[in-house]
């Protein structure tokens, strides 16, 4: 199964990256997903998280070919 | 229903304008409009601001604030409704943001404009970086709630 990962604002700087493409062969956590793609890396606290642009919880679980996304808390407006 | 994201400087009354020009189908029927101008602060924290720079997330942006006005349309009785946010590069008095929402009713406009504003704070992927004087740059932390301030 595969995925696309993104990061945005100050959680893109903190990563380093704006995007990782992840292979995986079991049904992974939206928190896994961030231990697998970023290790050891500090996670921010607040950081939100979303699967094909809907907020998850960090327990929910990523199908093949989603979109998942991890960034701060939002400050529009 | 409109929504737009947009990296240029826009006129909020222009917009409204020429959005209403498109609202045939209301006449007659709308009693109230409602808005709401979000501008930019030269003064955010104690510090000086002299620029902005707005990032989002495409495609989740305008889900998020379809959801907002989904919820409202939920909660009041709503004819129509407008937002427009900018990103990019902005400067102070620049124009962020604009709502509009037209019902029947005054209250369901003036409640429905402040839940889509309250809801599009909390909820939609926009986040400001501040331009500081002596060029340096920091990332807004985190929005207040407006149903809180004194």
């Amino acid at each position: 199964m595969s995925i696309k990962v993104y990061y945005f604002a100050s959680l893109k700087e903190h990563v380093g990256s704006s995007e990782h493409e992840l292979d995986f062969t079991q049904s992974l956590t939206v928190n896994e997903v961030w231990l697998r793609a970023n290790g050891t890396l500090v996670l921010p606290k607040n950081t939100l998280a979303a699967i094909n642009m809907d907020y998850v919880d960090w327990d929910s679980l990523v199908s093949d070919g989603d979109v998942v996304a991890f960034f701060p808390p939002v400050t529009g407006g | 229903m409109a929504i737009k994201i947009t990296e240029l400087a826009f006129d909020p009354y222009h917009e409204l304008k020429l959005y209403q020009n498109t609202q045939l189908e209301h006449l007659g029927a709308i009693g109230a409009t409602s808005l709401f101008i979000g501008t930019m602060r030269d003064f955010n924290q104690g510090s000086q601001v002299t620029g902005m720079s707005i990032e989002h997330y495409p495609g989740m942006t305008e889900k998020q604030l379809g959801l907002c006005i989904e919820k409202a349309q939920g909660l009041w009785s709503i004819l129509d409704s407008l937002i427009i946010h900018r990103v990019g590069t902005i400067t102070p008095n620049d124009v962020i943001v604009l709502i509009a929402v037209w019902s029947a009713h005054r209250g369901d406009a003036f409640d429905a404009t402040r839940y889509i504003m309250e809801a599009l704070k909390s909820t939609v992927p926009f986040w400001k970086k501040e331009c500081l004087e002596a060029d340096t740059e920091r990332w807004v932390i985190s929005n207040t709630s407006g149903y809180q301030q004194g």
